[in-house]
């Protein structure tokens, strides 16, 4: 308990990797909760322990096929009612799991405990320069509430520069 | 055998063909019970070849609109004897335990487990949902002459769980497949009563088929039509209202006008306080979370006999955990969750049931509320 500023843990955590079941990474982490505040995200200093498995060739296999794609790709409810993915969007809802991470990030209190319920739709946009973008809406759902809400968020992504949120509006309209 | 359909127009018609179909004991196909028979929605029955006459004469006498849906039945069956499944979808030793089934497939599975087991399985009516359907849970006891506890087991209370019907459905099955050779099971039955409830929510499951896969609730409207459904995990008489509910009919944690206002509710209820003195154990389940949650939410003063729950809670995740290496958290759900009251488990150990339980299935947010079908298996053998 950090007086008059907020409220601050120590964790420990160890990372599983989702694709790789027996891969593990400690990670100790510090985050802020601001007191009071509740419109600013808590703050967040992480530091892994260990490496991170190479996804070079993935990566590069991932992009070059959207690259070449003809017509932008367009998707819904991923996975789908029955928990299907097909293979070929398996990359597409990994990156909606991160771009889900900022926007859980942005939202989180102490109270509050949210998932990637479902990616309802994404559509990626040509760009001029060398990143993909993909205009997601992601269903988040949160615990407490048990609410499940639509979420607008943009992410563009390079092999090289990695994953960034370039903007996020809040709740869709119509929720 | 022909299938008629059948289009009654006035009360009058509708209770002359409800009499017909309990007289002749006709094959109804749409709806399922006579009683949901209604004036301006269309019927479909299959009437036995020795019958056809008779009940064609009957509808032309009281002027009631028909066609022939079905010429030939036999003729289809037939034809759609090569392929895995009837075009109808018949359920019997066919049914697939590792798919999600709608609720019709649901309801005809129930008859044919009853039919197919008889000697140990019969089917009883609970009460109505919302939307008039029928609520059914089998009860599954070996001829004795020694009186029986009971454990009760309910699915489904949460629409948008799909993973926990499937895993009551997978439950019945092994039992009934395995009570003859397996010495657990068959000890089990020697002792104990086993009524299993497939999807208490039938409403809110068909709902979230057709129009929204992440509906919880069930759908009772509120404010003339504009919102809809409680959540009935939050409806039941136990420090109801208290704490991790919302009063507004728009949320999802929404706990209903008072304490059992939901029919469904009322219907599980009544029929738990009837039997109460013999239900020795009382589980729910739900998914996501792999949580075995005991009493309370509302609190976190622990119920009388919390070493008891917490000892048998621990051996379940310990023998659930030795299946696939799948880790479950045990502990109140006030500690271990968040608080709420109303719940179906808080309210069953209240009135007495020593042993109630919510169980949280796979995952842990993966996937969450869409468990991929291919999880079904592994997430009902563990929990078994």
């Amino acid at each position: 308990d950090t007086d008059d500023v907020g409220h601050k843990y120590y964790l420990e955590l160890e990372l599983e990797d989702v694709l790789d079941k027996d891969r593990t990474v400690s990670c100790t982490a510090e985050v802020l909760y601001h007191l009071g505040s509740k419109s600013s995200a808590p703050d967040v200093q992480l530091t892994v322990q260990g490496e991170l498995r190479s996804t070079e060739e993935a990566d590069k296999e991932f992009y070059t096929r959207i690259r070449s794609l003809e017509k932008e790709l367009v998707a819904e409810n991923i996975p789908d009612s029955h928990g299907n993915v097909p293979p070929e969007l398996e990359p597409i809802l990994l990156l909606a799991w991160a771009a889900s991470g900022y926007v859980i990030w942005q939202n989180s209190t102490e109270n509050t405990k949210f998932n990637l319920a479902q990616v309802k739709h994404v559509k990626q946009v040509k760009r001029s320069d060398e990143d993909l973008q993909f205009d997601y809406v992601v269903l988040l759902h949160e615990m407490v509430s048990q609410e499940v809400l639509p979420w607008q968020v943009t992410l563009l992504w390079h092999p090289q520069r990695g994953a960034r949120v370039c903007q996020c509006q809040g709740p869709a309209p119509g929720a | 055998d022909q299938v008629l359909h059948i289009m009654p127009e006035t009360l009058q018609q509708v209770q002359h063909l409800q009499l017909l179909c309990s007289t002749l004991k006709l094959d109804l196909w749409k709806p399922l019970l006579p009683e949901d028979i209604r004036a301006g929605e269309d019927l479909h029955v299959r009437v036995p070849a020795p019958l056809v006459q008779e009940v064609k004469d009957s509808l032309d006498q009281r002027m009631i609109s028909y066609r022939v849906l079905i010429p030939d039945v036999q003729k289809l069956v037939d034809r759609s004897m090569p392929r895995e499944r009837s075009s109808l979808r018949e359920v019997s030793a066919g049914y697939v335990y590792t798919e999600y089934h709608p609720m019709e497939e649901i309801y005809q599975w129930m008859t044919q487990i009853q039919k197919n087991n008889s000697e140990l399985v019969t089917q009883h009516f609970l009460g109505k949902t919302f939307e008039n359907r029928a609520m059914y849970y089998l009860q599954i006891s070996q001829p004795s002459n020694k009186p029986k506890k009971i454990i009760w087991m309910d699915c489904g209370i949460h629409a948008r769980e799909w993973i926990s019907p499937a895993f009551c459905q997978w439950f019945v099955k092994e039992i009934l497949q395995n009570y003859k050779t397996d010495s657990k099971i068959s000890r089990f039955l020697q002792n104990l009563d086993l009524y299993v409830l497939p999807v208490l929510n039938i409403d809110g499951y068909i709902y979230s088929w057709e129009k929204d896969r992440l509906w919880r609730k069930n759908r009772s409207p509120y404010e003339s039509g504009t919102c809809y459904g409680t959540d009935l995990n939050r409806n039941f008489n136990s420090s109801w209202g208290s704490v991790g509910v919302s009063f507004n009919c728009s949320s999802d944690v929404y706990c209903g006008p008072g304490p059992e206002s939901e029919p469904e509710t009322r219907a599980v209820a009544q029929f738990i306080k009837s039997k109460k003195s013999d239900i020795l154990c009382y589980l729910t389940i739900h998914s996501y979370g792999q949580l075995i949650l005991t009493p309370y939410g509302s609190t976190t003063k622990p119920p009388s006999n919390n070493e008891e729950l917490m000892q048998v809670a621990k051996e379940a995740a310990a023998a659930l955990k030795g299946k696939y290496g799948t880790s479950y958290r045990v502990g109140s759900t006030a500690l271990i969750l968040y608080s709420n009251s109303g719940s179906s488990r808080d309210w069953a150990h209240t009135i007495g049931i020593p042993l109630s339980y919510t169980f949280e299935l796979r995952d842990t947010g993966t996937y969450g509320f869409v468990l991929p079908p291919e999880q079904i298996q592994p997430t009902c053998e563990e929990t078994m």
